[in-house]
């Protein structure tokens, strides 16, 4: 028996490991208009690691995001959040589940009628904290993305770069114990992407927090797989496969709706799937 | 233009009713539940109402310069002049006083809401409202109920009075009418059954105009098309169910009286 068996948190009737396991797919299915988009999908993403899940355009990468959210419902299998079985639960429920799970969306979604103070202390204004406590907490969270210059402006003023460092930094000040990355680089120059992978990188291994990141680009989870944050010099250096980096990137292709592949950097090298080979390739 | 078989449209017709249904009874729980999003109420307040003050005053004015300049002609036919004031009064508190100031509102705040509910689905805002730990239903759609039923009441109202004052502008000024015999006129028509219809109709228009608003901004789809297609509904639907609301309203009214 596992070592970590003393501290499972029950839920729902059943074992779920929620100190080592943040979210759980178990068989989870959805289609929209009778077109299936996710088929019977399994997979674990354990706390501190970061999963990259790559596939082509439709096959169900964002949908698995926005399940892990509560924002779609499955039409089977069970989803497991925190340790919580989100698919038996009700939208006033989710609420307070989704303050420990934050999400950067694809286009970043921010409230384009509010400025960039008021779409990251969006949170902690419905939580009716301190004014001097949300503006701290807001300066904190823009620092974190550099981004503090830009605090008075608005989303139509700012670079797709700005919007989606802006979209972190309103992900993040709740400090969550989860992130959600829905493709953080598309759209974005080279330069702007590192940009943005360095603050994912930053967030992982300063804070630990376990993330699932929807990209298109494979050079991002390869970079994410490969370099750690440097604290001291507040950039990111190749890991040169030292284990002591702790860095746990995984992952995760999907294929109509499948997941065809589940493993490490090294493993999805190594792959002898024609169809995987032609997608890294 | 897409074909769509008869079982997908009353599939589809039902899914909407039962949406719209949900979206309403929503909306009113909401008014039980915290936070209860005053600040955002106010605004909307001042945007449906204030905002909509000019095209009330202007059609309330028109309106009653019309109906006593239609109804003179024919009093006249039956020396009957000094009635205009009865039926401008009752004709704008029972019945356009209430309906036109709801389609003007309807066709300027049901698409605004419409427009901008929807963009905000299209470009992700209300996901990330509800990513946020936020119920957008109590965030943005209670308020705007709660405004533009409490502001059509008020509305309707000043529409009504501005309509009585255009009648008398017509009465005074080209049919030679005494102030005085108008005003009488006017307030002898009105009973307190007639009043009570006039102000209880805007009261049910304007949760029409503000869940229909809500509905087709919350259930927009297909980018900036998609947006322009829920305003155009959100209007002709808030327009339609307001007349058909009325027939229903007027007859139930009858019945009471």
């Amino acid at each position: 028996m596992p070592a970590f068996d003393n501290n499972i948190s029950l839920s729902d009737e059943r074992n779920i490991d929620t100190v080592h396991k943040a979210i759980i797919f178990e068989n989870v299915s959805i289609g929209f208009e009778d077109v299936p988009v996710l088929d019977g999908v399994s997979f674990e993403l354990r706390r501190g690691e970061t999963k990259v899940i790559m596939g082509v355009a439709g096959s169900g990468k964002s949908t698995i995001l926005k399940l892990c959210l509560g924002l779609l419902k499955p039409d089977s299998g069970h989803i497991y959040v925190l340790g919580h079985d989100i698919t038996t639960m009700t939208e006033e429920e989710l609420f307070e589940l989704r303050n420990k799970v934050g999400i950067v969306f694809q286009e970043s979604a921010l409230f384009d009628s509010l400025n960039v103070r008021d779409n990251v202390a969006f949170r902690l204004m419905e939580e009716h904290l301190p004014a001097a406590e949300v503006e701290k907490r807001v300066r904190e969270s823009l620092s974190f993305v550099e981004l503090e210059a830009a605090i008075d402006k608005f989303p139509a003023e700012l670079s797709g770069g700005m919007r989606r460092r802006v979209g972190i930094a309103r992900a993040i000040i709740t400090q969550p114990e989860v992130l959600l990355y829905d493709s953080p680089t598309g759209g974005l120059d080279p330069i702007t992407s590192t940009t943005i992978i360095e603050l994912i990188m930053k967030q992982r291994d300063v804070f630990k927090t376990s993330a699932l990141m929807v990209t298109h680009r494979l050079q991002d989870g390869f970079t994410l797989a490969t370099h750690y944050f440097d604290p001291a010099t507040r950039h990111m250096k190749p890991s040169d496969g030292m284990p002591s980096q702790d860095i746990r990137t995984s992952f995760m292709i999907l294929r109509e709706g499948k997941a065809v592949f589940e493993g490490s950097a090294h493993e999805l090298g190594q792959v002898q799937d024609p169809y995987i080979k032609e997608y890294i390739s | 233009m897409e074909l769509v078989s008869p079982f997908d449209f009353v599939k589809r017709s039902v899914l909407a009713v039962q949406e719209y249904a949900y979206l309403s009874v929503r909306s009113l729980a909401n008014l039980f539940r915290k936070p209860l999003y005053m600040a955002d109420t106010i605004q909307q307040a001042d945007l449906i109402g204030v905002g909509s003050l000019p095209i009330v005053v202007l059609t309330g004015m028109f309106t009653g310069i019309v109906l006593a300049l239609n109804t003179s002609k024919t009093l006249e036919q039956f020396g009957s002049l000094s009635l205009t004031g009865r039926l401008v009064s009752f004709s704008m508190v029972r019945e356009l006083g209430p309906v036109l100031t709801s389609l003007m509102v309807a066709g300027r705040n049901a698409s605004g809401m419409a427009s901008e509910l929807g963009s905000m689905k299209v470009t992700e805002q209300i996901d990330a409202m509800r990513a946020l730990g936020t119920d957008p239903y109590k965030k943005l759609v209670t308020p705007r109920v709660i405004s533009t039923v409490f502001m059509m009441f008020f509305l309707t109202i000043i529409s009504d009075l501005v309509g009585l004052i255009g009648g008398w502008i017509i009465s005074f000024s080209m049919l030679g009418l005494d102030s005085t015999q108008y005003w009488n006129s006017a307030y002898q028509a009105l009973h307190y059954n007639d009043v009570i219809t006039g102000l209880a109709k805007p009261l049910v228009f304007g949760f029409i105009i503000a869940t229909v608003g809500c509905y087709f901004g919350m259930t927009t789809k297909g980018g900036t098309q998609g947006v322009g297609r829920s305003t155009t509904e959100a209007v002709v639907w808030a327009s339609v169910i307001i007349l058909a609301v009325d027939a229903v309203l007027t007859q139930l009214f009858i019945t009471l009286s």
